[in-house]
């Protein structure tokens, strides 16, 4: 029979180790999946990577129109999403304060946040492809803005909130008008919390596959018409994955090591210019 | 006439603000319409397909192509399944994590800790995928199966969910995968719901000579009881839309198994391997149909969960 004591004492020991056991457990997931990664994707790289199209099975090649797609794309709807997404959040934080409005598009714009990109791809091709009858790296680009702009919506409310309202109301004082106290006051002071934002949005859809799947579709060769289908990182890493070919499975890993770096990378500079650029400082 | 002038001036800046003010309202008008269009789209799509199978299309496990046959069992059960497996670990697993980071943790190590968990969550679902099937699953099919089957299998009962030769994809390791993918989303909820916890109560608790278990116990998990099961459900949001990961390695079969090492099939997998390929209307809008439905349940589940979550603020506003 042991004590009361003892065995509260015992409790405590198992549920602080079994604690410290799943982050070990975490951690360890997240390190084997970079080392994989590192292990599988140096091998791939080459300056070719970077310097040559995408090879049929069997031959030598390199992910460039690939590459240069991905980015397109997110350049594109980066710009789309993003002043969307900013003007919405700042009717959130500036206007919203009655009305049925704000609370229904705050409650709808969390949801979405978190809706399964696949179905965003869906919308994409019903409203987009189906109208104009053909794939194309344009219709990938709306898909990849429809993400970017929930994540800006939140980042923008959150970051104009922490906005004293102090400074509105020494702007409003002075006689300015509202839209230059929004625009000139308050949207500047949060400047560096939404450009947080804009890079992590950016950051998600850097590794999207699935709304590209049935927009952009995919295209082995160098594609300047935007109206085409369109070469991209994230689906040129599925088909390759998939298939049987060995030198494939090399440029699959290459990519994907690209992207998680750019992904991770962009995730770690977002993060540390906040912490350098946070309001007030 | 300075008074004019400065009248105009009013009426410029009365202008500019109406306008200001109604350009950024209609914006966040659009993303209302965002979600209307989604749904009113995606239920325009499998119009044929409703108007073929009716109701009967959630219950009917066939899926032919070639006879025009199709119902959306399988994927359905597909899942369910996996995100339960996925809830079922990553459940635990994210509530030790928020305890270690807001009770245990020494202060110099939660960020880089709080940091790590959340590049779990950064790396995209794609790179989980090739994981999964070049490393994960022969490992899995060389070391984990064949123990499962061989002990698991035997018990009565719950038995037939681990039979089937060990092939190392199929819905356990997709389930595994995801549950691996949720753990900073649940964990992340988790630690922000348990550190809105007063320290007033925990203080109290803690000089009464209660141990770290009992203060999490007692005080902070009835405190939060409500954003903890909203953290679960967004968690739970996130695996069931779960495409690329779920892709590689849940096998891709349109088959209704009782056990969870036989591959299967997802909505969302459903999707990224067949859409592309669908011919005939009655094929794509069945898939678009999955997809309606995908959304329909995640609809439900994120709304819940923030609903859950709202209603923890609000408590929280009260009671301070």
């Amino acid at each position: 029979m042991i004590s009361v004591h003892t065995r509260r004492r015992l409790i405590n020991l198992i549920s602080q180790i079994g604690s410290l056991f799943t982050v070990c457990f975490g951690l360890f997931w997240l390190s084997w999946i970079l080392l994989t990664l590192l292990q599988h994707g140096i091998p791939g790289m080459s300056l070719s990577v970077f310097t040559q199209m995408t090879p049929p099975p069997g031959s030598r090649g390199g992910l460039l129109n690939a590459i240069a797609g991905s980015l397109f794309m997110v350049t594109i709807s980066t710009l789309i999403g993003t002043p969307i997404g900013i003007l919405a959040g700042t009717y959130l934080a500036e206007y919203g304060h009655k009305g049925w409005l704000s609370p229904v598009t705050r409650f709808i714009n969390d949801i979405l946040l978190s809706a399964p990109s696949i179905v965003i791809g869906l919308f994409a091709y019903e409203v987009y492809v189906v109208q104009t009858k053909h794939f194309s790296g344009l219709a990938g680009s709306f898909a990849l803005g429809l993400l970017v702009i929930p994540v800006v919506v939140r980042t923008t409310e959150n970051m104009l909130k922490l906005v004293p309202n102090r400074f509105r109301e020494a702007a409003a004082a002075l006689g300015t008008p509202q839209w230059k106290v929004i625009t000139m006051v308050t949207l500047r002071a949060s400047r560096a919390g939404i450009i947080t934002g804009i890079l992590l949005a950016v950051a998600r859809i850097c590794g999207e596959t699935a709304p590209l799947l049935f927009t952009a579709l995919n295209n082995q060769f160098w594609s300047n018409d935007i109206n085409r289908p369109m070469a991209n990182l994230p689906v040129t890493i599925f088909q390759y994955a998939m298939s049987p070919y060995e030198d494939w499975h090399k440029l699959a890993w290459a990519g994907a090591l690209l992207i998680t770096v750019g992904v991770l990378g962009l995730n770690i500079a977002a993060r540390t210019f906040f912490r350098h650029h946070r309001p007030g400082n | 006439m300075p008074r004019q002038i400065s009248d105009v001036h009013l009426n410029v800046h009365f202008l500019a603000d109406l306008l200001f003010k109604n350009v950024t309202r209609f914006f966040a008008f659009l993303v209302l319409l965002l979600l209307a269009g989604i749904i009113v789209s995606l239920f325009i799509g499998s119009m044929p397909a409703i108007r073929k199978f009716g109701f009967g299309f959630i219950g009917s496990a066939a899926w032919n192509p070639v006879t025009e046959q199709f119902g959306g069992l399988v994927p359905i059960y597909g899942t369910i399944v996996t995100s339960a497996i996925a809830l079922l670990i990553a459940v635990p697993v994210s509530f030790g994590i928020a305890l270690f980071l807001t009770e245990m943790c020494p202060l110099w190590l939660k960020r880089p800790l709080g940091t790590a968990i959340e590049l779990l969550a950064g790396i995209p679902s794609i790179i989980y995928g090739m994981w999964g099937l070049f490393v994960f699953a022969p490992l899995f099919r060389d070391y984990a199966e064949p123990w499962v089957i061989s002990h698991l299998g035997k018990i009565p009962v719950v038995g037939p969910l681990f039979h089937g030769p060990p092939m190392g994809i199929g819905m356990a390791s997709a389930g595994l995968i995801l549950s691996i993918m949720v753990i900073p989303f649940i964990a992340s909820v988790m630690r922000d719901v348990f550190e809105v916890v007063p320290p007033l109560l925990k203080e109290s608790a803690y000089g009464l000579g209660a141990t770290t278990w009992e203060v999490v116990r007692h005080i902070v998990l009835p405190y939060t009881k409500i954003g903890v099961v909203g953290g679960i459900m967004l968690g739970l949001g996130r695996a069931l839309g779960e495409t690329m990961a779920v892709t590689f390695v849940i096998g891709n079969a349109h088959e209704l198994n009782a056990s969870f090492l036989m591959p299967g099939n997802t909505i969302a997998s459903t999707l990224a391997n067949e859409f592309t390929e669908a011919i005939g209307d009655l094929y794509t809008s069945s898939l678009i149909e999955l997809g309606l439905i995908l959304f329909g349940i995640t609809f439900i589940v994120l709304a819940l969960a923030k609903l859950l979550l709202i209603r923890l603020s609000r408590l929280e506003g009260k009671r301070s």
